[in-house]
């Protein structure tokens, strides 16, 4: 064989992997589409607002997981939001070297916690300060639900939007700052006037890919979310997510209808995360052209 | 004079406010670690790691099962994923120039952002569903594909720094080109490539959600690939919500076990990432 | 224009260049080059910066088609075979290279830098083979004293001058006919660059090196022959002597005068 011929059968088998990895998304988005075409067929776009999931009678609605799934991703986006914001602006822009090093290599150390022990940590120690709160606030004690729920994925995507947050803000040029400063300008001033505007869609981005996280998170909402399948009428109440329906149903669903709703819920989730992901992309190509 | 006095107070007034929300979410996170320090340590013992569990309400027992399926599945996950994953980085920084490569680069961004559970569902109709029953096989693939994103994106970063001289002083020397990635580029790159490995096999150690249907779980010893095997994270979820006390205890201890091999996977990947930094290739 | 070669009949060419183009993205950077490179001797390439030089000699062991975008046209007979219809990988066999920056690999120790051109090829030498032509390459490049008790140290320990004549080594271990050589101690200091002309110099009995410099006075030091490039055009060729003392072209004057960068 001549070199030529194995350069470029190695060029081939490289290339061959790399057609893989697209094909294993497309991939997946086709098995998702095939598994869940029984529940396509028999409820159509119904699916998407029906309110009722009632394995028994064998009738299949997603509303209230979705519901759920959005009340949740977006209530811990917005808690999360002032903290995430102020860690990465003191991590860029306070805290001296030496110790921003090593508090951020340590957040996100922590970041890396698997979920099912946040999950864990939420079912022992965060749901009894929930059930405290809803005591004095007159909603039912359950403890779990909704809020916990809500609360828990905000402590989990906090270190990632804040150390992108950080990222971001380190990427201002230090010119401008300094041109700014030489204006007699304060820190603070420094801050809010060049380096978060300069940084804002990067800012943007990482809070729509820490979203796109929080829809997606699975196992820490599943055991505290309370899993119950109705549509939730109060922010106190018990629900379920798109994630946590399927953690919770999938092994036990014994008649194909009700597994592929199940499915059908994924090939949602799947669909929502790559929307969120693609517009965090676009917001980041936005960046780059600026 | 007055207006500079409100602009320095302003100043001050700000950094506070920012100081103290920026470390109360440390809080949280401080008291997770903690938590699971405390609450597991009393469950740590030779026997913890060695022996299988006891049928609830019996004291004692281990996850010595768990700890064997969770290194198997990260075993075999990472025997289909890394050299894949490294073949497709190879690609990336090697070859791909136009729009193919930013279709790749979009894919794997696209496995990046999935949830876990997704690939959960794909392994069980990919493997569970053709071979009929769970296996750590089937989880092993839905963990495999968690690491591809990682593992291609990190190398192909790596390779992109190694300096073009380096290349061209190999083929310089009548050296063909895949001899010249399998044995200059990729070991010069080597540091960074296996720091991405161990991120990403710190991301998946922990992970539960695929494994529900797929991996599922065995109280019993179990070596075959092709059989359900039990997993630590798969341990901490069923005991965290089981009504016994004793589970509880040892979901904790789990727990300490789980976040002990995933932090030492986070932080050697962060030495060696440093150690390669200092070298200055 | 008709490029001017002009070669002293009693050497024998060991590569013949005959109408060379050479582009980026289909802009040339060598216009009908043609020229003779004789045998065992020095040739210096010299010209102002961005004249062509680099891709000149990166055509001569095919690297130049390596860069994305770039094309080559014309012939470049090595001992009268077109090295443009070649195996490049054979061809960059026969034709060693030493680049700009001393560039050892990094994960290697000094001795398997030294057998890169056999370890990366995946032959296996006997042990006893492979130390005879590790000693070898690394004393003709005036390097073995220095290194003889670390061989199994990184190479990229060694100071920059030393990891130039690694590269050197590794370059001669092959066994190449020629020597491609780009500004090879543009990255040194005066002392390091002194020893390595010595070494080009000794090195001439049994290779033929062609060295990229910007270094008039290098090129006196060491070069036989002298080859003048102009905005990708060969402008001049001939005896190092005959070319700094009487330039043909007004051009060669002038760069010899210091009138270009
Ligand atoms: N990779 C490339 N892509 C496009 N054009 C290039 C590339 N490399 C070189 N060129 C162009 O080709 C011409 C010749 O470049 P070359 O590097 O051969 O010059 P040189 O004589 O070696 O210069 P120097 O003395 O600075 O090393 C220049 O005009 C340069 O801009
Ligand atoms: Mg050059």
């Amino acid at each position: 064989m001549r070199a030529q011929d194995a350069d470029r059968l190695f060029y081939y088998l490289c290339g061959g992997l790399a057609l893989g990895l697209i094909l294993l998304v497309i991939g997946i988005g086709l098995t998702l589409l095939w598994g869940s075409l029984p529940s396509i067929k028999a409820f159509g776009f119904k699916f998407l607002w029906g309110k009722v999931w009632d394995p028994v009678n064998e009738e299949f609605g997603a509303l209230p997981f979705i519901v759920g799934t959005l009340i949740t991703s977006f209530l811990a986006l917005i808690i999360t939001f002032p903290f995430a914001i102020s860690s990465g602006i003191f991590l860029a822009e306070y805290a001296p070297p030496r110790i921003a090093g090593p508090l951020s290599a340590l957040i996100e150390l922590l970041a890396g916690i698997p979920s099912v022990i946040y999950g864990l940590w939420a079912l022992f120690y965060l749901v009894p300060v929930v059930r405290w709160f809803e005591m004095r606030l007159g909603a039912p004690p359950f403890g779990l639900g909704l809020p916990t729920a809500s609360l828990v994925l905000a402590i989990m995507i906090l270190p990632y939007a804040a150390s992108i947050t950080r990222e971001v803000l380190k990427m201002v040029p230090q010119e401008l700052k300094e041109a700014a400063y030489g204006l007699g300008a304060t820190r603070w001033e420094v801050i809010r006037g060049v380096c978060l505007p300069y940084a804002s869609s990067g800012i943007v981005a990482g809070l729509v890919l820490s979203l796109g996280r929080a829809l997606g998170e699975t196992m820490a909402v599943t055991m505290v979310i309370g899993n119950r399948s109705e549509m939730p009428t109060s922010f106190w109440d018990l629900a379920n997510t798109m994630a946590s329906v399927i953690a919770n149903e999938f092994t036990e669903a014994s008649k194909d209808i009700h597994l592929a709703a199940l499915i059908e819920v994924g090939l949602l989730l799947f669909v929502i995360t790559l929307l969120v992901n693609i517009l965090a992309r676009m917001v980041i190509i936005r960046l780059k052209v600026k | 004079m007055n207006r500079l006095l409100y602009r320095k107070l302003k100043d001050r007034l700000a950094f506070f406010l920012i100081l103290v929300l920026a470390l109360c979410p440390t809080l949280p996170l401080f008291h997770i670690l903690l938590g699971v320090v405390k609450q597991g340590i009393s469950s740590i013992s030779l026997e913890f790691f060695i022996h299988l569990p006891k049928p609830p309400g019996e004291e004692g027992g281990g996850v010595g099962n768990a700890i064997v399926g969770t290194l198997m599945l990260a075993l075999s996950a990472s025997l289909l994923a890394v050299p894949i994953g490294i073949l497709c980085g190879v690609y990336l920084s090697e070859y791909a120039k136009g729009r193919f490569g930013e279709a790749v680069r979009i894919a794997a961004d696209v496995l990046q952002g999935t949830p876990s559970i997704v690939f959960g569902i794909i392994a069980y109709l990919w493997v569970v569903k053709p071979m009929g029953h769970f296996s750590a096989f089937s989880g092993s693939v839905a963990l495999a594909i968690m690491m591809l994103p990682v593992i291609v994106r990190s190398t192909e970063e790596i390779l992109r720094m190694i300096p073009e001289t380096l290349r061209e002083a190999s083929l310089a020397l009548g050296v063909n080109y895949w001899r010249t990635v399998l044995k200059v580029i990729i070991p010069t790159g080597l540091v960074g490539i296996t720091t991405g490995i161990l991120l990403s096999l710190a991301r998946i150690m922990g992970e539960t959600a695929p494994l529900l249907f797929t991996a599922f779980g065995n109280p019993f010893w179990n070596f075959n690939p092709m059989q359900p095997v039990e997993a630590l994270p798969l341990v901490v979820f069923k005991y965290a919500i089981s009504p016994y006390e004793e589970w509880i205890r040892q979901a904790w201890g789990a727990s300490l076990v789980l976040t002990g091999l995933v932090l030492v996977l986070n932080l050697s990947a962060r030495l060696l990432a440093r150690r390669m930094g200092g070298h200055g290739r | 224009m008709a490029a001017r070669t002009v070669t002293d009949p009693k050497e024998l060419a060991i590569f013949e260049v005959r109408d060379l183009w050479a582009y980026y993205n289909e802009k040339p950077a060598i216009r009908k080059v043609s020229l003779k490179i004789p045998e065992k001797k020095i040739t210096a390439i010299m010209g102002p910066s961005g004249c062509g030089k680099t891709t000149f000699i990166r055509c001569l062991n095919r690297l130049h088609e390596l860069t994305p975008g770039a094309s080559i046209k014309g012939e470049i007979l090595l001992r009268d075979k077109n090295i443009l219809e070649m195996d490049p990988v054979l061809v960059r066999r026969k034709i060693g290279m030493v680049f700009q920056r001393p560039n050892p690999f990094p994960t290697m120790t000094i001795y398997d830098n030294v057998i890169a051109g056999y370890k990366l090829l995946g032959v296996r030498l006997k042990r006893e083979e492979a130390d005879r032509i590790v000693e070898e390459a690394l004393r003709k490049a005036a390097l073995w004293d220095e290194v003889k008790d670390s061989l199994h140290k990184r190479g990229t320990y060694l100071s920059g001058g030393q990891q130039q004549r690694l590269c050197i080594a590794r370059a001669l271990a092959v066994k190449p006919e020629v020597l491609l050589m780009d500004e090879p101690t543009s990255a040194l200091d005066p002392k390091s660059t002194a020893k390595i002309e010595e070494l080009i110099v000794e090195l001439k009995r049994s290779v033929t090196i062609v060295i990229v410099t910007h270094n008039i006075a290098q090129a006196g030091r060491v070069a036989d022959y002298t080859a003048f490039f102009y905005l990708g055009e060969l402008v001049e060729f001939g005896p190092t002597s005959e070319i700094f003392t009487v330039p043909k072209d007004p051009r060669t004057e002038e760069f010899l005068k210091g009138k270009f960068g």
